[in-house]
């Protein structure tokens, strides 16, 4: 089956990471894989997005607008720039909170996570709110915030993608001393559903 | 065989590790410098003999491996597309004298662009200096690709060039790779000064060579099989690279090929006898490819060449876009206006999406980072400068991006080591200005030092800055001379920034650490009062290497509001709260503390103290 998943976020939030673990996971059942990501000037800080797309006969790393199954925002406000990509219908795993840049904290523009939740809930087939702040305080790092987001999208079942086969990505491409902490960030991520 | 999950650039790395590759050198530069990478992450376990380094520049680079292949290595080097201007010197040369060992310049492209100054294309490139040039379509491709790149360089005896663009070379692919490797062993350096020695009449001799030769390797090239045609019809599609696949991704669709395709891989010599099998019975081509029109204008030649009735469409025609980066969309735009809808039967169908207007959305430019030590070090001399006339001419890195509000510190900023010598040139037409030079380390060793040369020995008035951070920053923490670590894992002396610019003859030379910031803005005030050429190295490691110190905290209490540490240092981790006052976000904040140092009323501290806590 042909999946095409769009992770948009925030430099540094781990999108990367994020993106190989649903190709490494899709692979180790013999499925093929692409993804394309955002390396280089605008990791730092700026719109980072990773493209995954699963299945045969795909020739294109990029998804083309429309056809993207499912949404993986990081950030409410980059889950919401790259929206134009999700299919009618599709599916939104996105983190509460937004990050303000830095623009934004030098003009009077509002920049407030509720607008952007709001707009997704209106307009994509399913939202699942993922509060990345609360799960990155009980597991104890910041870090976890994928694998939290990556739990959701797998419970919510769009993913294609099982909680076994996830857990087995993760101890493949995760450090041994890191493992059981993001084990948790994705069950709890998982929890939500 | 087995199957991988790579990422272009890697792929390319392991592709000319199983091609027997002996020395790769480079210099990092996005797109490429995951090819090097690659090949220094695997080289202990695939072939431990291989040598790798990331050369000081990209003239070194290829001059290292140039002397490896006349000794019979198999070379490869590593470089974005504007480092091939710098490498060109040593390219002209070569491009006459040829190779033994099989050598392969991996040069990548940045369409867009996305991080680079130009749209220059490598292909356009290839042409000018006459050397051969391939162009993968995907990561996989580039595997094997990489492998037929070194064969073919052998064969001919000339260097050959491999030029992925930034899709190919980071987007990642499931790879077959080959279990075992050819192993490639130089049969070392054999003296002959008419083949090693260049000479007006050696040159002379060579370029008929080549002249001959090219149209040889064209026939040659209408034979490999990475350039193919398909389909049938009146109307025809010439596409090159990613513009290849987004094409196929439109006409994949359709359960008929509703035209003939040339995927042109080989772009220079042109592959003419297969393109003439292209054009025979077409009406009109249309092409397809990102930057120059190269295979445009070579369909142009042949059809003026062999009288040929085919209208030619492209950039040159304004059905394609001349700059920027293609898409799946723009190619299938590009292809339904071509083909026209009614020849699609799938890909014809617009689709009926609905895309609701977005709200509002910040822009989010690429920033500083939070705790970033260029932060502190343009904000002291931003500050040590108010109300002077200074000109600040930046240079390629990270610390581009200080040329965004509200610090603006980059006036100008031209290409690798170019702040420096520019600075002199302004300095001359305004000499009652203070004209700052801002360069990183790694820029500094890449083609610094002979600017500074130029401005001591020329006695002009400028102020050097370098900005240390002990790594080559923007490209992903890269070793150079600097951080006493080399790509074969070796721990060696640090070249010092400071003992050149003293043996260089500068007087005035004083290291200091930025996040001082008291002390960095003394700093600055005391090279602006003297003459000469003046050098402040501002040495705080990069905070991507470190781990963060005590974060920082506003005292809500004591915040009035004034938000001028929002608006002085432009910190991503300094936000707006709803009350309108600052707040520091601590997932964010590396603790460098200088906006401690800009706070009015103390409000800002690691909230130990309950005040400002810095020196």
């Amino acid at each position: 089956m042909n999946k095409s998943i769009l992770l948009s976020g925030v430099g540094g939030q781990g999108t990367v990471l994020a993106s190989r673990l649903i190709a490494a996971a899709a692979m180790d059942r013999d499925e093929q894989a692409r993804t394309a990501e955002t390396i280089g000037m605008s990791q730092r800080g700026g719109c980072v997005v990773s493209h995954v797309r699963i299945g045969k006969d795909i020739y294109s790393s990029l998804i083309p607008i429309g056809k993207a199954d499912m949404i993986i925002g990081f950030e409410a406000g980059e889950a919401v720039r790259v929206f134009p990509y999700l299919k009618n219908g599709g599916t939104v795993v996105v983190n509460k909170s937004i990050i303000a840049p830095v623009t934004a904290s030098l003009s009077d523009f509002q920049y407030h996570a509720e607008n952007m939740i709001a707009y997704l809930k209106e307009h994509a087939g399913k939202v699942i709110v993922v509060d990345g702040e609360a799960i990155a305080e009980k597991c104890g790092s910041s870090k976890v915030l994928n694998m939290a987001l990556l739990g959701a999208a797998i419970a919510s079942g769009e993913l294609g993608i099982s909680m076994a086969e996830m857990e087995t990505a993760v101890k493949e491409k995760v450090k041994p001393a890191f493992l059981e902490m993001n084990r948790k960030a994705l069950s709890l991520g998982a929890e939500l559903n | 065989m087995s199957m991988k999950f790579l990422m272009g650039n890697e792929a390319i790395g392991l592709g000319a590790l199983h091609a027997g590759v002996n020395l790769v050198a480079g210099y990092p530069g996005t797109p490429s410098t995951e090819v090097l990478e690659t090949v220094a992450k695997y080289r202990k376990e695939i072939n431990p003999d291989v040598y790798v380094e990331w050369s000081v520049n990209e003239k070194a680079a290829l001059e290292v491996a140039a002397g490896a292949s006349y000794a019979g290595a198999r070379t490869m080097v590593t470089m974005k597309q504007v480092g091939m201007n710098v490498a060109s010197d040593p390219l002209m040369c070569l491009a006459y004298m040829g190779i033994k060992g099989g050598m392969v310049l991996v040069v990548a492209d940045d369409p867009g662009p996305i991080s680079s100054q130009t749209e220059q294309d490598t292909r356009a490139f290839a042409s000018y200096c006459k050397l051969p040039v391939f162009d993968p379509t995907s990561p996989e491709e580039a595997y094997c690709m990489i492998q037929a790149a070194f064969e073919y360089s052998e064969k001919y005896e000339t260097p050959v060039l491999f030029r992925p663009t930034t899709r190919v070379c980071h987007g990642c692919a499931s790879v077959q790779v080959a279990d075992g490797i050819r192993i490639h062993q130089p049969e070392g350096f054999i003296k002959d000064t008419s083949k090693w020695v260049i000479f007006p009449r050696t040159a002379y001799q060579n370029h008929l060579k080549i002249v001959d030769r090219n149209p040889e390797i064209g026939e040659d090239f209408s034979q490999n099989r990475y350039n193919q045609l398909s389909g049938t019809g009146k109307k025809g599609i010439a596409a090159g690279g990613i513009s290849y696949i987004y094409a196929m991704e439109t006409l994949s669709q359709e359960t008929e090929m509703p035209c003939k395709m040339m995927k042109v891989a080989t772009p220079y010599p042109f592959p003419e006898s297969l393109a003439l099998e292209f054009l025979d019975g077409l009406d009109e081509v249309l092409c397809l490819e990102e930057l120059d029109p190269v295979i445009e204008r070579e369909l142009i030649y042949l059809c003026g060449k062999h009288h040929l009735n085919v209208v030619i469409k492209g950039k040159q025609t304004g059905n394609t876009a001349s700059a920027g980066e293609y898409t799946v969309e723009s190619v299938k735009k590009y292809i339904q206006d071509f083909l026209g809808a009614e020849s699609l039967k799938k890909a014809g169908i617009t689709e009926n999406l609905v895309v609701p207007e977005l709200p509002q959305l910040p822009v989010r430019p690429p920033v500083l980072c939070a705790g970033c030590p260029h932060r502190a070090s343009f904000y002291a001399v931003k500050q040590a400068m108010k109300g002077k006339k200074a000109v600040f001419s930046g240079d390629i890195g990270c610390y581009t991006l200080g040329n965004a509000a509200p610090l603006d510190m980059v006036d100008t900023c031209l290409c690798m080591g170019a702040g420096i010598t520019m600075a002199q040139g302004l300095h001359r037409v305004e000499p009652d200005a203070v004209n700052f030079a801002f360069i990183g380390d790694s820029t500094f060793f890449a083609s610094g030092m002979t600017g500074i040369v130029n401005a001591v020995y020329n006695e002009t008035d400028i102020i050097l800055i370098v900005l240390d951070n002990a790594t080559t920053a923007m490209t992903g923490h890269q070793v150079h001379p600097g951080t006493g670590k080399t790509m074969m894992g070796n721990i060696v002396d640090k070249i010092s920034i400071e003992k050149i610019l003293k043996a260089i003859g500068i007087q005035s030379v004083e290291t200091v650490d930025p996040l001082a910031l008291d002390q960095a803005i003394a700093a600055v005030e005391s090279a602006a009062s003297k003459k000469g050429v003046k050098a402040i190295i501002f040495q705080s490691p990069c905070v991507a290497l470190i781990k963060p110190a005590q974060k920082m905290q506003v005292d809500a209490d004591r915040c009035i509001h004034c938000k001028k540490c929002i608006k002085e240092l432009g910190c991503p981790a300094i936000v707006k709260n709803d009350d309108g006052g600052a707040e520091i976000d601590p997932s964010l904040c590396y603790g460098c503390g200088i906006c401690t140092y800009l706070c009015p009323v103390n409000a800002i501290s690691t909230g130990k103290q309950g005040g400002a806590d810095h020196e």
